[in-house]
């Protein structure tokens, strides 16, 4: 091998002569994504992890909670025959069973809210329709929350 | 239709595929549902009225399906979890399905009679 360096530029001979020298440095070209004084921390959130461990918390919730439901409403004491407006007067008597739908309500909507959110941004291609479905959604899960949380709040056992 | 065009994952896709059709179903029931508590707020003859639609033989039927609905979601939901945080979940995927799928078939066969009982003895005398 008598094929010699010229320079220091690491370029072989096969490539040719480097243009560039110590004394005739390469222009220093900035990286296209480098980051300056302006750039804010974090250019995203971390909303879409805090909604993937949402889903998996409030779902072992849920599964206690609902399969409890369930069993009261479905399974025990005459199942779906006994239900009627003295049963649900007799069972928001007390404040454990108003908790307990109360969370169930809060959970189950939020964790299906977020459930066709995900499906919408699946299946919906067109920007207007993502927009629609998903104000459609926003809407009905805002108004349900609040219904039920009205309800169980201002239940009257006496209204007749 | 050239060979190994289409996407057929599985255990894995199907179970999947599974989760979001109940999960869809189950939230429009839950929305229909709080609907139809809120009835409480109207009167006791309004609630009574409609929940008495519950206890038809058809309607038991579909009470029926959420059920199996709902326990396949919560079932698969706690694979789910236990394949996104155990460290060998992925591994035994399948295997925890087939156990969902297990557990799931027992469950439905003792829903049979406390959910449907009421219908059978409606329709066919006690």
């Amino acid at each position: 091998m008598s094929t010699t360096e010229s320079t220091a530029s690491g370029i072989g001979p096969v490539e040719g002569a480097s243009l560039y020298t110590v004394d005739n440095p390469a222009p220093l070209i900035e990286a296209p994504r480098a980051r300056t004084k302006k750039t804010p921390k974090s250019t995203r959130g971390n909303f879409e992890m805090v909604a993937w461990l949402f889903m998996r918390l409030s779902g072992v919730v849920l599964v206690v909670l609902v399969i409890g439901h369930l069993l009261i409403q479905l399974v025990l004491d005459g199942g779906v025959s006994k239900i009627g407006f003295a049963f649900v007067a007799g069972r928001w008597a007390s404040p454990f069973w108003q908790v307990w739908d109360l969370a169930m309500l809060w959970l189950a909507m939020l964790h299906g809210g977020n459930g066709l959110r995900t499906v919408i941004n699946d299946y919906a291609e067109r920007p207007n329709t993502r927009l629609w479905l998903k104000g459609l959604l926003y809407t009905a899960t805002v108004f349900t929350i609040l219904l039920g949380t009205l309800v169980i709040f201002t239940f009257d056992p006496n209204i007749r | 239709m050239p060979a190994g065009t289409l996407y057929r994952g599985r255990e894995g896709m199907w179970s999947w595929v599974a989760h979001r059709v109940t999960g869809v179903l189950i939230f429009f029931f839950l929305f229909v549902h709080v609907l139809d508590t809120a009835l409480v707020r109207v009167s006791p003859e309004a609630y009574d009225t409609v929940v008495a639609t519950y206890k038809t033989p058809i309607v038991a039927l579909l009470e029926y399906g959420l059920v199996a609905a709902i326990l396949f979601h919560a079932l698969n939901g706690l694979r789910v979890i236990a394949v996104d945080f155990w460290v060998k979940g992925a591994r035994y995927q399948k295997q925890m399905l087939w156990t969902v799928v297990a557990l799931w078939v027992v469950l439905m066969i003792g829903a049979i009679y406390p959910v449907l009982g009421h219908a059978a003895r409606e329709l066919f005398g006690s």
